[in-house]
């Protein structure tokens, strides 16, 4: 416990001047993933169970691996930053400066992936000529 | 930060219940939260059976008849008993109000359970210590901030700048809406809660302010304004009708158009 003013308690270090960007960001994201995620799951779902080669060909084309790195892209940082809210919510310190690193890492992580085997896709598919 | 479980200290347990009144035809039960400081016991409910024939009809009048004539250590605020102090804001039936204009009628269960408000720490039985929301209030400035040379007569407002204040300047500042939101459970340490920044809107579409920047810059901050989740519990419970939640995406917008 420390002897502060009441005032001081509540004005603590001041605004830190970082908030409206990540506000706009959801806001901004939130209206894209409206539009991208019908797409996506179009997409994914007329893909959904039929043979790789066919699977490769619907991701090797332009709009359908396009929009699945957009989905993925804006989706996950999205997530990271929305995650990154509701940790700021419930934990504090140490475990909330870890949390958020690890949530961030994660959409990092998952975007890497998915960019890595649309990549993938692509390249066979122009291997294969789609 | 959010908290799943009360202390050890703070754990509520059954404490006394005082005796019906004889001949009452109209009696109703109360379950009252309370707590001395000085006795080092834990919080207790008390149960009291009131004759509402022979009281008034608002919450208020329940308690006031309690403390004269069945209690008199029972503890609570109270001032104008119209709803203009703000003084007697507590949780009634589950919902943070103001004791003098809810009525009893209005309670539907049979038991009516009376707390302070939540997640404030208490003072004794239904006073909660307001000092950091105050000091909160107080951080937002909540005055006239200008720059120009003061005029000889009074500062100008035409009347429809004037009704940008409507639903704003009647807050008493009751704490009903900050103590009901659970960002404000969380992070009052850090965030300001619906109260202070419905009085920080005020000031910042007051025509005659003239710190509208420094205002929005001293709310930059992801906990002070964005804390917010629009759970809208402040517009919900606000015993005086007003819409917090609404000067609150207010400022948010006011932020957007500065920075985009």
């Amino acid at each position: 416990m420390s002897y502060l003013t009441d005032r001081k308690r509540a004005v603590g270090k001041g605004a830190s001047g970082t908030g409206t960007e990540h506000h706009w960001f959801m806001t901004v994201s939130a209206v894209g993933l409206v539009f991208l995620v019908p797409c996506f799951v179009f997409i994914f779902g007329s893909a959904l169970g039929k043979p790789q080669a066919e699977v490769i060909a619907t991701f090797a084309r332009p709009f359908p691996a396009i929009v699945t790195a957009l989905t993925f892209l804006i989706g996950m940082r999205h997530f990271a930053k929305g995650a990154q809210m509701m940790i700021e919510d419930y934990c504090q310190g140490l475990t909330r400066k870890l949390a958020v690193m690890f949530a961030h890492g994660l959409s990092y992580v998952l975007i890497a992936c998915v960019f890595y085997a649309l990549g993938r896709m692509v390249l066979i598919g122009l291997a294969m000529g789609v | 930060m959010v908290q799943f479980s009360l202390p050890k200290n703070s754990k509520i347990r059954v404490g006394k219940t005082w005796p019906k009144p004889a001949d009452g035809k109209n009696v109703r039960k109360f379950q009252i939260y309370r707590w001395e400081p000085e006795d080092g016991e834990n919080p207790r409910v008390d149960t009291y059976f009131v004759d509402l024939d022979k009281c008034g009809p608002m919450v208020l009048d329940v308690l006031i008849k309690i403390k004269n004539e069945i209690d008199p250590t029972l503890t609570f605020r109270r001032s104008c008993r119209e709803g203009i102090c703000g003084s007697c804001a507590m949780n009634i039936d589950g919902r943070n109000t103001l004791a003098c204009i809810f009525g009893i009628d209005e309670i539907k269960t049979d038991v009516v359970k009376i707390y302070p408000l939540p997640h404030m720490p208490v003072v004794k039985d239904l006073i909660p210590d307001l000092t950091h929301f105050y000091a909160q209030h107080a951080s937002i400035m909540p005055w006239l901030e200008t720059k120009t040379n003061r005029p000889e007569k009074e500062w100008r407002q035409s009347i429809e700048d004037r009704k940008k204040l409507d639903g704003l300047y009647e807050c008493v500042m009751c704490a009903s809406c900050s103590t009901s939101c659970p960002s404000y459970w969380w992070n009052s340490d850090e965030y300001l809660g619906p109260a202070a920044l419905l009085h920080a809107y005020r000031w910042i579409i007051d025509s005659r302010d003239e710190a509208t920047g420094e205002r929005l810059d001293q709310l930059e901050d992801p906990f002070k304004l964005y804390r917010c989740h629009t759970i809208m519990n402040c517009t919900k419970t606000c015993p005086k009708g007003l819409n917090p939640a609404k000067s609150i995406a207010e400022i948010k917008k006011m932020m957007v158009n500065r920075h985009v």
